[in-house]
């Protein structure tokens, strides 16, 4: 810590920082838990998903406040959360309904809360598209309004897609395990599935691959996961060997000493876990560096160096794992996972090569995720935002601590938030989730 | 009821000089580390492990249980039991001989075999005068008498004594009666050069290919080993002043092992138990000799491991031509020469008591990802370095490769073993 890093978070310091209107940030509510008060639910034009889903998740609800009147009227005590079943919402006053709801909802939520939305992706008339594009515009407000940690989210649902397949995405957003993911919104297909309730452990038995996993995100990814159950297969450079031998002792995985940029990295990939009996259920493309520079000033080499670690390097590796021939390889009804950036969504001073990188993988789950449908397989991304690891450690502290508060929940996220949100993504019943990309940003205000 | 025991594989710290980066390690970290590696590895956390046997040449006196105390200090689930063996230089494989012959005689099924020795931690002891007088303080009635021994206390009696890797019964050092043998065998300093020289360029070019990213796990942020000098050349080499042998002497630093620290690990078990496991299978261990020769009679201190090897490949009714690859520990250089020249030797093999000589190598068979004078000589892990390294080169050469270890050892002991690519 800096001499002025100490001084800000000394107590003369912390007040001197109050007054000038830094709060401290809320503490968010993490891990498998969900909201404390009762969760509310209610209905635009009829839709009835969001509490099948809700019966699914085994979540008692309770009914709406709705401001109609002339004095808005409040709920009494602090509300959990707030789900709108808005998938029948077409028409512009319609949207009317979802304020009378907001309002006091917005005005009762609980700490860490949630308001979530559920809507049909953009389709039919002039009017019905654009009132799909005012949701979004509605949730973005929301979530810059919220105070206290609580969040917004829009999930945009295939009009095919059934409880089973909702269950993993809407027990997400309503856990602890979605803290830092703010007024962002995502789209869930259809894909059948079985009517299950949420697991606790959905990668019970499952083998999953992270690379990177020595420290920070990656290490983080990998303890998250086996609590739910994967058996783990913790790959970084040999030089990292030492903390990655730790991470994986501490899992009760594998260490796999290998720096993924090698010809033959996938082929190693493979062979390891099918020297060990088993195909890969997901692959975790966390690995990823940094070689900053004004683009005046960045040469080929640096130019080189990121988009073969962050980009060219996953795709080589996925290219054999996904060969159906690979023994050890992905199996159907796998998933990979990339680690795009919000750098790279939003374009970062400095961050030229890195931002090609991250944006590359953005592009790289769209176009791999309708090719491998047909195989069960789901591609998606998570762009985190400001994730305090050794990484953003290293930023001078001003600048710091300014990408710290520049975001919705006025705070950092932490590798394990990155991590619950992968875990998710992992989770057999998220098929219908693919092509994705789930930014954890807190609601960066910067980006996509 | 026999079973194969069979080589899963290893793990090692990286190996580095004695006061160097790991001079404030002790021999319980050192081992712990090469054993969390090894778990991690073969992902063995919270495993039951049928035994582990390891130990240290220089050992303090707290680490009278130093191979258990590791074991609970690791990932291995504490049900592991564990024993110290000590067999000074051949101690990493005379723990592989001990874990292979109870896994073949089926009393355990899985079992690690390692050593480590930190010469930057070696036990310090006090003189004998001071010792004495220490005891008979304490054992005195009154403050008085108490004092009184200290009288006799002399400033030479004060310093510490460093342990030394000095012979008993002959007063000289493992260098110097190494010298005696390299002048006997008329060993020429370029031939020790060359070999040392050879020793760092086949380790470097090892590490270059990757070939030790399965076998070695870095510690305190050193990721290779810290001796090893991939620029040395035989010119080089040959500026070097004797260490040995006088000032006409041939053995200097760079064709003699330094004093190193490190440990190794290698993980052994039934083919049934590998099977079971999903480990994977990289070589047998075929059988194994130890042997000793009458230094103090006036032997040659370091040629214990011929008649040990000519036992042995008489027993296994096999000839040096049979091995795809040799590893012989380089204490130093001239070990290495010595043993070779001896094992081509008619009259030397003949008065051991063999049929006749063992013949002569291909050299380029012969520690063809370098040794101790590249890598460095923890004494006791050496032997937990070598069996796992051979085990991979065998097993990358295809089932029935044969490789053969030869180690030296203080006291004139010499340890031996065979193994198979399966
Ligand atoms: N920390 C953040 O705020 C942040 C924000 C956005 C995206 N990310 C991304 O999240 C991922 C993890 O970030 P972090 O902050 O934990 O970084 P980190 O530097 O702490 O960890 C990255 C790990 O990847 C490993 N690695 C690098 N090159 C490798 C290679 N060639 N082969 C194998 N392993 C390699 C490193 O050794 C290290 O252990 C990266 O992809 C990063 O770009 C991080």
């Amino acid at each position: 810590m800096g001499a002025l890093e100490k001084a800000f978070y000394s107590p003369v310091g912390k007040a001197v920082s109050a007054k000038a209107g830094l709060k401290e940030p809320p503490r968010l509510r993490r891990g498998r838990t969900w909201p404390d008060g009762p969760i509310v639910l209610a209905s635009i034009g009829g839709g009835d998903l969001a509490s099948r889903t809700m019966r699914l998740l085994g979540r008692a609800t309770e009914e709406p406040v709705v401001d109609e009147g002339e004095s808005a009227p409040g709920y009494g005590s602090r509300i959990g959360a707030l789900v709108v079943d808005a998938t029948a919402a077409t028409r512009i006053d319609q949207l009317e309904e979802l304020r009378a709801l907001l309002r006091p909802a917005v005005r009762a939520i609980e700490r860490s809360g949630r308001i979530v939305v559920l809507a049909r992706p953009a389709a039919g008339d002039w009017e019905a598209q654009a009132v799909a594009r005012a949701l979004d515009g509605i949730n973005r407000t929301v979530g810059k309004e919220l105070r206290g940690g609580a969040t917004a989210t829009l999930l945009e649902v295939a009009p095919d897609a059934g409880p089973g397949d909702l269950v993993s995405t809407l027990g997400f957003v309503l856990q602890g395990r979605s803290a830092f993911v703010d007024g962002q919104r995502w789209h869930v297909d259809a894909a059948n599935q079985a009517q299950d309730p949420l697991a606790e452990r959905p990668l019970d038995g499952r083998t999953i691959v992270v690379t990177g996993a020595a420290r920070g995100i990656g290490a983080a990814i990998a303890r998250t996961l086996a609590r739910d159950g994967a058996r783990i297969v913790a790959i970084d450079i040999p030089p990292a060997g030492e903390a990655l031998a730790a991470v994986a002792n501490e899992v009760g995985g594998t260490a796999l000493q290998l720096d993924i940029t090698a010809a033959d990295a996938g082929l190693r990939i493979a062979s390891h876990v099918a020297q060990r009996g088993e195909r890969i259920h997901g692959i975790v493309h966390n690995a990823g560096i940094t070689r900053d520079k004004m683009l005046v000033n960045t040469d080929a080499q640096r130019w080189a160096s990121v988009l073969e670690v962050n980009l060219a390097a996953q795709m080589r590796i996925n290219e054999v794992l996904l060969d159906p021939a690979t023994a050890g390889g992905i199996e159907d009804g796998g998933r990979v996972i990339g680690i795009a950036s919000t750098s790279g969504l939003a374009g970062n001073k400095g961050q030229t090569n890195y931002a090609a990188s991250k944006a590359g993988v953005a592009g790289l789950v769209a176009a791999m995720a309708p090719d491998l449908a047909a195989r069960a397989i789901t591609v998606n991304a998570v762009a985190p935002g400001f994730i305090e690891t050794e990484m953003t450690g290293r930023i001078p502290f001003v600048q710091r601590e300014v990408f710290r508060r520049s975001n919705s929940l006025s705070q950092g996220g932490r590798p394990e938030d990155v991590a619950e949100t992968i875990g998710y993504l992992l989770d057999p019943s998220s098929q219908g989730v693919t092509g994705q990309v789930i930014r954890v940003c807190g609601q960066n205000l910067v980006g996509a | 009821m026999t079973h194969n025991a069979v080589v899963v594989g290893g793990n090692r710290t990286p190996f580095a000089k004695a006061g160097g980066p790991f001079a404030q390690a002790s021999n319980h970290d050192l081992l712990t580390a090469a054993l969390d590696g090894l778990v991690a590895r073969f992902g063995l956390a919270g495993e039951r492990i049928g035994e582990v046997a390891a130990g240290a040449v220089l050992k303090h006196p707290k680490d009278f249980n130093l191979t258990r105390e590791a074991v609970l200090s690791s990932a291995l689930s504490p049900a592991t039991p564990a024993c110290d063996l000590q067999q000074a230089c051949g101690t990493g494989l005379e723990t592989t001989i001990y874990i292979a012959n109870k896994i073949r005689l089926g009393q355990i099924e899985s079992g690690i075999a390692g050593g480590v020795d930190s010469t930057s931690d070696a036990p310090i002891t006090v003189s004998d005068p001071l010792r004495r007088t220490l005891l008979k303080a304490n054992s005195a009635r009154s403050a008085m008498d108490r004092i009184k021994p200290f009288a006799s206390v002399r400033p030479s009696h004060l310093k510490p004594q460093a342990p030394s890797v000095t012979e008993p019964r002959t007063g000289l050092s493992m260098g110097e009666h190494q010298a005696l043998t390299t002048e006997r065998w008329g060993i020429s300093r370029e031939e020790q050069d060359e070999l040392a020289a050879a020793s760092h360029h086949h380790l470097a070019a090892a590490w270059d290919d990757g070939f030790f990213d399965d076998l070695v796990t870095p510690y305190l942020r050193v990721a290779g080993d810290a001796i090893l000098r991939a620029d040395t050349s035989v010119e080089k080499l040959a500026k070097l002043r004797p260490a040995f042998g006088g000032e006409h002497g041939t053995m200097t630093a760079g064709n003699s092992t330094a004093l190193s620290d490190g440990a190794a690990t290698a993980l052994l078990a039934s083919e049934e138990w590998a099977a079971a496991h999903h480990m994977p299978v990289l070589a047998k261990v075929v059988d194994a000799e130890v042997a000793a020769v009458d230094h103090p009679g006036g032997d040659d201190l370091l040629l214990g491991p011929v008649a040990a090897a000519g036992r042995m490949l008489e027993r296994q009714g096999l000839t040096l031509d049979d091995f795809d690859l040799i590893e012989i520990h380089e204490a130093f250089a001239s070990t290495v020469l010595t043993t070779l020249k001896a094992w081509d030797d008619e009259d030397y093999c003949r008065g051991l008591g063999l049929d006749g000589k063992l013949g002569t190598i291909d050299r380029a068979r012969l520690n063809v990802t370098g040794s101790s004078l590249a890598v460095g000589h923890p004494f006791a892990a050496t032997g937990a370095r070598i069996v796992p390294t051979l085990a991979k080169l065998l097993h990358q050469r295809g089932a029935g490769s044969k490789g053969l270890i030869s180690m030296c050892a203080a006291g004139g002991q010499g340890v031996v073993a065979i193994l198979e690519a399966v």
